[in-house]
């Protein structure tokens, strides 16, 4: 006997990531998924974040890790509400693990909710979280090759942070060819040239940051439309 | 290895639907996979090989089929394959071109008994 599904594989993570938005949508939340290999400095970034927004916005994360709950700590020691999510090795989180940590938080205190996902250039992509915008995070010490050999988080994220530039005089990193490189792959997207560690353009991360929650921002009419 | 959690997606899928269907085993999977996911056949059939164990789909033949991509230019409408990654218009030269095709990832269907 022959059966006709035609069912996409990824409609049960897409029928609950659409929940989350609704979710998201109604708490008038801006959720960032924040994606990047390994070490790339998306913990130091969020930390560094959380300080300089400390009294302008209500920010939350939730965070993807392996196994440990080293980044959460870290995390909560800049003063935000942190969930983590423990993937008991799975290699990317999935929007029903992100929809079973949202009920630790309280969406309504909050403006910005990052999700650090596990640290993974590739399959975190496949995965609709419910966001809206994924950023892609790149460090100097990575080598400027990575948006040529992993061109799908680079297409799809509406802003990429290149991190960790303090440490550029020590690495055969091409930035300008990097540049181009990713306006090549997006042109549509903004880029952000960063060091977590000397605070290098955080200032303009962060602008961008309010001005993003501002599209939602809680009793603006502007983000009901 | 997002091929797992695909994998295990369709195993899921397959399962519920034999149920449903009276199917006590599972002969073939049919899975249509675009090229844009970038997932390995042998990949995937090596996750399916264990994933399926002590299910109804335990030894049945997983078969693939590719989608190439295919993209359109948002500036000229030219429609092409795009070669390397740049996804770059050779009839204009615009970069970011749309997907049109090879986004598929789906059970077409399943046989069995
Ligand atoms: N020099 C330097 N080191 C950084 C910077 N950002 C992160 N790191 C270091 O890189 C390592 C990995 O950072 P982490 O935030 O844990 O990366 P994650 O795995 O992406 O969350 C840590 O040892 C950080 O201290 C930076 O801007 N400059
Ligand atoms: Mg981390
Ligand atoms: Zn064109």
């Amino acid at each position: 006997m022959k059966v006709i599904v035609g069912k996409d594989l990824l409609s049960a993570n897409a029928g609950q990531a659409g929940e989350n938005r609704v979710l998201f949508n109604n708490n008038r939340v801006t959720v960032i998924n924040l994606i990047s290999a390994p070490g790339s400095g998306k913990t130091a970034l969020l930390e560094k974040t959380a300080e300089l927004l400390r009294g302008k916005l209500k920010l939350g994360v939730v965070v993807g890790d392996l196994y440990t709950t080293r980044d959460a700590e870290r995390i909560e020691r800049a003063g935000v509400t942190v969930v983590q999510i423990n993937t008991e090795g799975v290699c990317h989180l999935t929007a029903d693990m992100v929809a079973r940590a949202l009920q630790e938080v309280s969406l309504d205190q909050l403006n910005l909710l990052f999700i650090e996902n596990v640290g993974n250039l590739v399959c975190p992509v496949s995965f609709d979280l419910g966001e809206h915008a994924k950023v892609a995070l790149l460090s100097v010490t990575e080598g400027s090759d990575k948006p040529a050999k992993y061109p799908g988080i680079f297409r799809e994220a509406v802003a990429t942070v290149i991190s960790k530039v303090d440490l550029l005089p020590y690495t055969d990193f091409d930035l300008p060819a990097c540049l181009e490189e990713i306006q090549k792959i997006n042109s549509d997207q903004q880029v952000f040239i960063t060091s977590a560690r000397t605070g290098q353009d955080l200032s303009h991360w962060c602008a961008w940051l309010e001005q993003l929650a501002a599209g939602k921002a809680k009793g603006n009419n502007l983000a009901s439309r | 290895m997002h091929e797992l959690s695909l994998i295990q997606a369709l195993i899921d899928m397959v399962v519920k639907s034999a149920i449903e269907n009276n199917i006590k085993k599972v002969t073939k999977v049919q899975l249509v996979v675009g090229e844009y996911y970038g997932a390995l056949p042998e990949t995937l059939e090596f996750a399916f090989a264990i994933l399926t164990e002590g299910t109804v789909c335990a030894g049945s033949e997983l078969a693939i089929e590719k989608r190439t991509l295919l993209l359109k230019c948002r500036e000229c409408a030219y429609e092409f394959r795009p070669e390397g990654y740049l996804y770059s218009c050779p009839n204009c030269t615009a970069v970011n071109a749309a997907l049109v095709k090879g986004r598929e990832l789906y059970v077409d269907y399943y046989e069995g008994e």
